[in-house]
């Protein structure tokens, strides 16, 4: 904690001082989308595992709390269908920026700002691997670091998943319009076991990806305020520093930073989600370890 | 019996007097035709040792002479019964024919031939009673004689001889009642006859009559159900006249079969008396004891007797000497020969009965200081109807009434060694105890309900009540539809094969708690309930939907009986299951209004843990943990191979941060791409440095310019 006032402290002072403008990493439509989709990832997973986990006290209590089983159900579908919302407005704006940024589907795919796997995301791997051992520099990191790749199509393949088969959960006398009976049996093991792997996943490794380590603890705002001090941008990722220094578009991409007070409801907002995270870790340490059945 | 037996009557008595006897009646008789027969008869038959022959078998043949003269036959010549020995030459040969006693007897003769005995006789049963075999035989005295065998006061031991308990008639030939002699002396006409030494009491003879019995089963039997009322009113002549709230006068007779008839009160060897003993009036006794400072003089205990409490009581005609037995009214004091406590039993014979074989009754016989006797429950002079809400044995009272012993700490509750516990406590919550006392419905059940009044046995015993066997018929007696269900349902036993312990009512429901079906405690017990037989599916079952939301504690998901039934399960083979294959949609439909067959595939017991019976469940399990473990086998490492270098990164930020000063001079160090392992920190140096960098707006109108 003294560590992360010290260095709070530091920020402040910098910001103050210079009231410098800030890079710009997130458009707000994508930040709107990340907090949305944290409330209803949060939502779901809390009304699922107590589902999931109903052999615990703590499901009982959290059931209760929202409301009983029923209303927590609803709560679950409701988040859902915000969640696909969520999914469908972002392939939207993926047709809009490949209209309007980028003009083709292979300038968006294939650019430098792909979110689809490359070459340099392997190499980058690699070099990862050599710097954690000591037997190299830290990568130069570009504008989507290969973690960050497979943090975005998690989601993708969440979506379909957890997705289709929730849909299954939901609508059992349609689907078994055309599949037998026991194929509910089925939808209802992945589709709780891939919860419990996006949850795991999320409130462990994104978590610790992007909050926890060490050179952004104890959080990283830039995906709520989208801005990030240049200097930061050039200490985490170099490449992509050096591409918008290249391209000579970095003073296009700064914007002030915001009012304090917004920053800190922000703040708050985001510590809440980490410790909801954080919070059914612990659960699902304990459900899974202590108290299976 | 051996049949030389009546011959032998007296015989040895007047053996010693023989000689004198023979020179008396010789000269007391000197002639006459017939006495002359009897005479030369008696030549030979007065020798004591006179032996003869029947059907080969060597027989005394004495005849006692005086005993003869006294006889109701003493007048008679000896081939009047004798009749083959008519002009037979003397001596005259062996192995006569038996005594005809039907030539003067005839009609009673004719009577007994058709008798029970004259029957048996015919068939040449041994034990076949014959005339002399009661009357005797040259002895015959008359019945008006104490000392004849047929003598009221004999007859009880005649009878007896063949009737008690234990003798080979009594054993080997099918009589339906038992124990004939003792209840009979114990009876009001054994007791008259035996006790009291009245010959009019009747007597065996007197309602079975003496040589036309019948068994009752046959309609000209004396005994015969329309008869019976004849039989008795030949000595209680009037009887009619005091039953008059039983049979209305005449009905009686004239419609038998319509009425009940006298055995159906008075049981024929046990009839009791009922009526106390005349003259003895109340007011007597409350002489004394009106008075409130009566006290014992033994123990000192109030003798006191409140008027009011005796009048408003359900004894309100019963005289105070009709309980309590005994009394004298000879004497000033007509209650000091009172020796018996107050015996119920004796008006309320049946309830005695069955309280002696129950657990109370055996404390009392046991005498157990705490039995508790008739007037433990039922008080003393006040006793109420069970049907008088003053009463302590009203239903609403019951419950109060057993709790004084069965309540936790009470005398009855430490010794109680069963599984039970805190009952009447549980009791008053349970539905029963609810409807009882909350909703004052009488007709709830509560303690006798199930346990029956005078009855009450443990468990464990055969007979009880609450004896699993008895469970289902106790409690169908108010639940009858849901016992008619259960007994044909899956877990009533009916080839007798199965070994495993089914399940009866209580084991689901409770004893004490039992709670209204509909409510949430009980519907989530239940699973439970069932869970203790069947483990493995209930386990299986909160692997699914149903069974986790039922878990969290709610009740809408289907539980057990939503899909198997309650009272009526049956195996899914059975057509009339609500899981065969006929009805299994059906019963989906009840919460699932869509629901068509493929639904009602779903798995509702489904576990990923048996790769035999669900592989698709079981692969699918082990596919996702499999990626599960993977993802995080992966990650976690990448994570844990982080930390360190990311750490040790950080450190040397703020190593350069807490100095920027120091580090001035690096301030136009090279780009970030040439960093190195140590140029990192140079990197860093610069962002930290960056506050000491020209003016910021300039630097950053460059825009594409580096910091």
């Amino acid at each position: 904690m003294p560590l992360q006032m010290h260095r709070l402290r530091t920020m402040d002072q910098i910001d103050s001082k210079t009231e410098a403008r800030q890079y710009v990493r997130f458009t707000r439509l994508n930040r709107m989308l990340h907090a949305i989709m944290i409330v209803c990832f949060l939502s779901l997973a809390l009304t699922g595992m107590t589902l999931k986990f109903s052999y615990t006290g703590w499901a009982a209590l959290l059931s209760r709390l929202f409301g009983g089983y029923e209303s927590a159900g609803y709560i679950h579908r409701f988040a859902a269908a915000i969640m696909v919302g969520v999914f469908v407005t972002h392939l939207i704006d993926l047709f809009h920026r490949k209209r309007h940024e980028y003009g083709s589907w292979k300038k968006l795919l294939f650019g430098p700002d792909t979110m689809l796997p490359t070459g340099k995301d392997l190499a980058d791997v690699r070099a990862s691997f050599r710097w954690f051992l000591g037997k190299g520099p830290r990568p130069q990191y570009g504008r989507w670091t290969y973690w960050e790749k497979f943090d975005y199509f998690a989601v993708f393949w969440g979506m379909v998943v957890i997705g289709s088969t929730g849909f299954t959960l939901w609508f059992p006398e349609f689907f078994t319009l055309v599949f037998p009976g026991w194929m509910i049996n089925v939808a209802t093991i992945i589709h709780s076991d891939e919860a419990l792997l996006a949850t795991g996943f999320i409130f462990t490794v994104h978590f610790f990806n992007t909050h926890l380590r060490p050179e952004k603890f104890p959080m990283d705002m830039v995906i709520f305020t989208g801005r990030m001090p240049v200097e930061e941008l050039l200490e985490d990722k170099p490449a992509e520093y050096e591409a918008e220094v290249a391209a000579g578009t970095l003073s296009k991409r700064l914007a002030e930073p915001y009012q304090p007070i917004v920053i800190r409801a922000i703040r708050i907002f985001a510590w809440i989600a980490l410790g909801i995270g954080f919070s059914i870790i612990v659960w699902i340490i304990y459900a899974m370890v202590f108290a299976y059945q | 019996m051996n049949p030389a037996g009546p011959y032998m009557l007296f015989g040895n008595r007047w053996r010693a007097w023989g000689p004198v006897l023979v020179i008396a009646v010789l000269g007391l008789f000197p002639g006459g035709m017939h006495a002359q027969e009897t005479e030369e008869c008696l030549t030979c038959h007065e020798d004591q040792d006179l032996r003869g022959t029947r059907k080969g078998k060597a027989i005394n043949v004495f005849v006692d002479r005086k005993k003869f003269a006294a006889s109701v036959h003493g007048s008679l010549s000896c081939v009047t019964c004798h009749a083959d020995l008519e002009g037979k030459e003397l001596p005259h040969a062996e192995d006569l024919a038996p005594a005809v006693c039907g030539t003067c007897h005839e009609e009673v003769a004719a009577q007994q031939a058709a008798s029970l005995h004259g029957k048996a006789a015919r068939r040449g049963d041994p034990f076949a009673p014959r005339c002399p075999d009661c009357h005797g035989s040259h002895g015959i005295l008359p019945t008006k004689n104490p000392r004849s065998p047929v003598a009221p006061m004999q007859i009880p031991y005649l009878c007896g001889k063949c009737h008690k308990e234990g003798s080979p008639v009594q054993q080997q030939r099918t009589i339906h009642a038992d124990h004939i002699l003792e209840n009979y002396s114990e009876s009001i006409h054994g007791e008259g006859l035996l006790r009291k030494g009245l010959v009019v009491s009747a007597t065996c003879a007197s309602c079975h009559t003496a040589h036309a019995i019948l068994p009752h089963t046959d309609p000209s039997s004396s005994i015969a159900r329309r008869n019976i009322a004849a039989t008795c009113t030949q000595c209680h002549a009037q009887i009619e006249m005091v039953h008059r709230k039983v049979i209305k006068g005449e009905l009686w007779e004239r419609e038998a079969n319509v009425l009940p008839a006298c055995v159906d009160c008075h049981q024929p060897h046990k009839a009791r008396k009922v009526f106390y003993d005349q003259g003895m009036a109340d007011k007597d006794c409350l002489r004394c004891h009106s008075r409130q400072n009566l006290v014992s003089s033994k123990d000192g205990r109030s003798l006191y007797v409140a008027q009011e409490q005796l009048g408003s009581s359900r004894h309100v005609r019963t005289a105070c000497s009709q309980c309590h037995a005994g009394v004298n009214v000879a004497k000033v004091r007509p209650c000091e020969t009172i020796t018996m406590p107050v015996d119920c039993a004796s008006c309320h014979a049946e309830v005695a009965q069955q309280y002696a074989g129950s657990t109370h009754g055996q404390l009392v016989a046991r005498q157990d200081p705490n039995a508790p006797k008739c007037t433990e429950c039922h008080g003393t002079h006040a006793v109420l109807g069970k049907h008088q809400p003053q009463s302590a044995t009203f239903a609403t009272n019951v419950p109060r009434l057993c709790a004084r012993c069965h309540r936790e700490g009470e005398k009855a509750a430490v010794r109680y060694t069963g599984t039970e516990s805190k009952i009447v406590e549980h009791y008053g919550e349970s539905i029963h105890g609810r409807g009882l006392t909350k909703s004052g419905l009488t007709v709830t059940a509560m303690c006798t309900s199930c346990h029956t009044a005078h009855g009450v046995l443990p468990r464990s015993n055969p007979g009880s009540s609450i004896n699993p066997a008895n469970v289902p018929a106790t409690c169908g007696r108010c639940h009858h539809g849901i016992e008619e269900q259960f007994l044909k349902s899956v877990h009533v036993d009916t080839t007798g094969k199965v070994k495993d312990k089914l399940p009866v009512c209580d084991d689901c429901h409770s004893a004490h708690t039992i709670r209204r079906a509909d409510e949430e405690g009980f519907k989530l017990t239940i699973m439970n309930q069932c869970g203790r037989c069947h483990e493995q599916i209930a386990r299986t079952y909160f692997d699914t939907y149903h069974g986790k939301v039922s878990q969290l504690g709610y009740t809408k998901t289907a539980k057990c009986y939503d899909c198997h039934g309650a009272h009526d399960i049956l195996p899914v083979t059975d057509t009339r299951s609500h899981l065969s294959r006929e009805n299994v949609v059906v019963t989906c439909q009840k919460c699932h209004p869509g629901a068509n067959r493929r639904f009602a595939g779903y798995l509702t017991h489904a576990t990923h843990h048996d790769p035999d019976k669900y592989p698709f469940l079981f692969w699918t399990f082990w596919g996702m943990t499999g990626l599960l473990v993977g993802t995080f086998v992966v990650s976690g490492v990448h994570t844990l191979l982080w930390l360190p270098r990311a750490i040790q990164h950080r450190r040397q930020r703020n190593r350069v941060a807490a100095a920027p000063e120091g580090n001035t001079g690096d301030a136009q160090a090279s780009a970030p791409s040439q960093t190195g392992t140590e140029t990192t920190g140079g990197t860093i140096t610069q962002a930290g440095a960056k506050p000491d960098a020209p003016p910021d707006a300039p630097a950053q109108d460059h825009g594409p310019d580096r910091l």
